[in-house]
């Protein structure tokens, strides 16, 4: 029976006689082959519909308010670190729009997704290496159900659908609180604010934004789903599987950022 | 009260086990096992912590894979099965898990309500119920089923283990230490269970144990894991009357009535 077909290893780890180099490369194939097993089961009926409405419940609804919160101190914070330097050169009007693309092209997606990374990819890291290590997994797997699609798919694609909408969620608190920063210290209306602030905005920055919050969302799941879903067993495998999923996924982030603005810088030239 | 054995002679085989071996890195756990479950009996494997007594049941459900040997169930080669007949075959076998393995998130009716609202998708809201409200019954904890597995102890969980395999009425039972870390009269009580539904759901079940107590009590037929072979099967008094140096200080060590 092949290993592929069942989802079951007999054992989780390369051999430790293996080269660190060597189980490297197999736990990268190791990936590829979650990936790929991801690909193949999320878009392959039956659906699991109630369980990924419940998952976006749990991920994206659940994330608002610390989403809230963050982005608009992000907000107010920007702004008034912004405003001393544009002062210099007389040019405090260009505020709203320095704050809408600054928040749009990168603080929204990377503060969404760095907050996810701890919020979401911490918890579905902890929750499915604890269902691992309980054999609620295997649970799963003899009452004839596919864990993987039950747990996995419906996890990745949450997060991977709610995180574009929180980070436009993210972006339009975040000018909230830049609007308040803006009418504490002048007299500006809220319409004009809001006129400033997109005006700059392009279809490529949107675009680009959406592009790359679907990227963060896909990884953030994805290393959450994988180091839960392969946890050593034990407590300490839970707890390792909790904080990967949180470093890992946030490295991964700050690389995808800074791939997609050079990707993007192309069609901006 | 516990079933008359079952023997080769008058009933088939429901889990034909031949020559399996499988070995974690260079620990050879089963080193060609050979084992008959025969339909209606209760077998109870013995053998000491780590010789490979769960990974058996393990294999025998497909959650592990053999490094060589044959696993017949229900007259189907599980090694050999595809994923979606694997499935369809772990329908009629049930696991009940050392540590009951309830899922957390989700109330007992929920938990017992799992199994059948994902394979039985034809099933009515009242059907449903009605199923769960039987299984409760059955275990005798119709009164926790609003309750959070949380908020059970140890024997009810293992009960709503069981209740929740029972669920989808499977002709195979697997127990994996059932009795392991209860209270004497809690291993009285799965005890009871286990030849209960052996006797209302007429199944065949595998009882993995190292508690003597619940294999004279349970078991119809016993068989020692010694050394990742099957050397010794017999009923509970034909393998504690013998004289092997390797099985008589595991009657030796425990204290029977």
């Amino acid at each position: 029976m092949d290993e592929k077909v069942t989802g079951l290893k007999k054992n989780n780890e390369a051999p430790k006689s293996f080269g660190w180099f060597t189980r490297m490369f197999l736990t990268l194939y190791e990936v590829y082959l979650f990936i790929l097993r991801f690909f193949k089961e999320g878009f392959l009926p039956p659906y699991e519909g109630k369980e990924l409405i419940k998952q976006c419940y749990n991920i994206g609804l659940k994330t608002l308010p610390l989403i809230s919160v963050t982005g608009f101190i992000t907000g107010v914070v920007f702004t008034k670190q912004s405003r001393p330097s544009l002062a210099e050169f007389g040019a405090t009007s260009w505020l709203p729009s320095l704050v809408g693309i600054a928040l749009l092209r990168t603080l929204a997606p990377l503060l969404t997704a760095l907050i996810s990374a701890g919020k979401v990819g911490s918890s579905i890291g902890a929750e499915l290496g604890s269902m691992r290590v309980t054999e609620q997994i295997d649970a799963l797997e003899v009452s004839a159900t596919n864990p993987f699609k039950f747990l996995v798919t419906t996890r990745v694609l949450a997060t991977t659908i709610s995180m574009p909408i929180l980070t436009f969620y993210t972006a339009f608190i975040g000018l909230l609180g830049s609007l308040l920063n803006v009418t504490i210290s002048e007299n500006t209306s809220y319409k004009l604010f809001f006129e400033s602030a997109l005006e700059q905005i392009t279809f490529l920055d949107i675009t680009a934004s959406t592009i790359k919050a679907i990227l963060f969302g896909f990884t953030i799941s994805m290393v959450g789903c994988y180091q839960g879903y392969n946890s050593l067993k034990g407590t300490e495998g839970v707890g390792k599987a909790a904080n990967s999923a949180v470093v890992i996924g946030m490295f991964l982030v700050f690389i995808e950022e800074v791939i997609t603005v050079q990707f993007f810088g192309i069609f901006r030239t | 009260m516990k079933v008359k054995s079952a023997t080769a002679k008058d009933v088939p085989s429901v889990i034909e086990i031949k020559d399996l071996k499988i070995s974690f890195g260079n620990f050879e756990v089963l080193k060609g096992a050979n084992l008959s479950l025969f339909k209606g009996e209760n077998l109870v494997v013995l053998g000491k912590s780590g010789t490979g007594k769960s990974v058996l049941i393990k294999i025998i459900v497909g959650l592990l894979k053999a490094d060589s040997g044959l696993v017949k169930v229900l007259e189907s080669d599980v090694e050999s099965l595809i994923y979606k007949d694997l499935l369809k075959l772990r329908l009629r076998i049930g696991f009940s898990f050392q540590n009951s393995a309830l899922y957390d998130s989700m109330t007992i009716r929920e938990n017992l309500e799992f199994p059948l609202v994902r394979n039985r998708r034809e099933l009515k809201k009242q059907e449903i119920n009605a199923a769960v409200e039987e299984v409760l019954e059955a275990v005798g904890l119709s009164q926790t089923i609003n309750q959070m597995p949380s908020e059970l102890s140890g024997g009810q969980r293992k009960r709503i283990g069981i209740a929740r395999t029972l669920i989808l009425k499977p002709e195979i039972m697997l127990y994996d230490e059932p009795t392991a870390g209860l209270d004497p009269i809690t291993c009285f009580e799965i005890n009871n269970l286990i030849n209960q539904v052996q006797e209302q759901y007429k199944t065949s079940s595998i009882i993995i144990t190292h508690d003597l107590t619940c294999a004279k009590e349970v078991g119809n037929r016993v068989a020692m894991l010694l050394d990742g072979k099957f050397e010794h099967q017999g009923t509970f008094d034909e393998i504690f009357s013998s004289t092997d140096a390797l099985i008589k200080p595991f009657y030796d060590y425990n204290f029977i009535q």
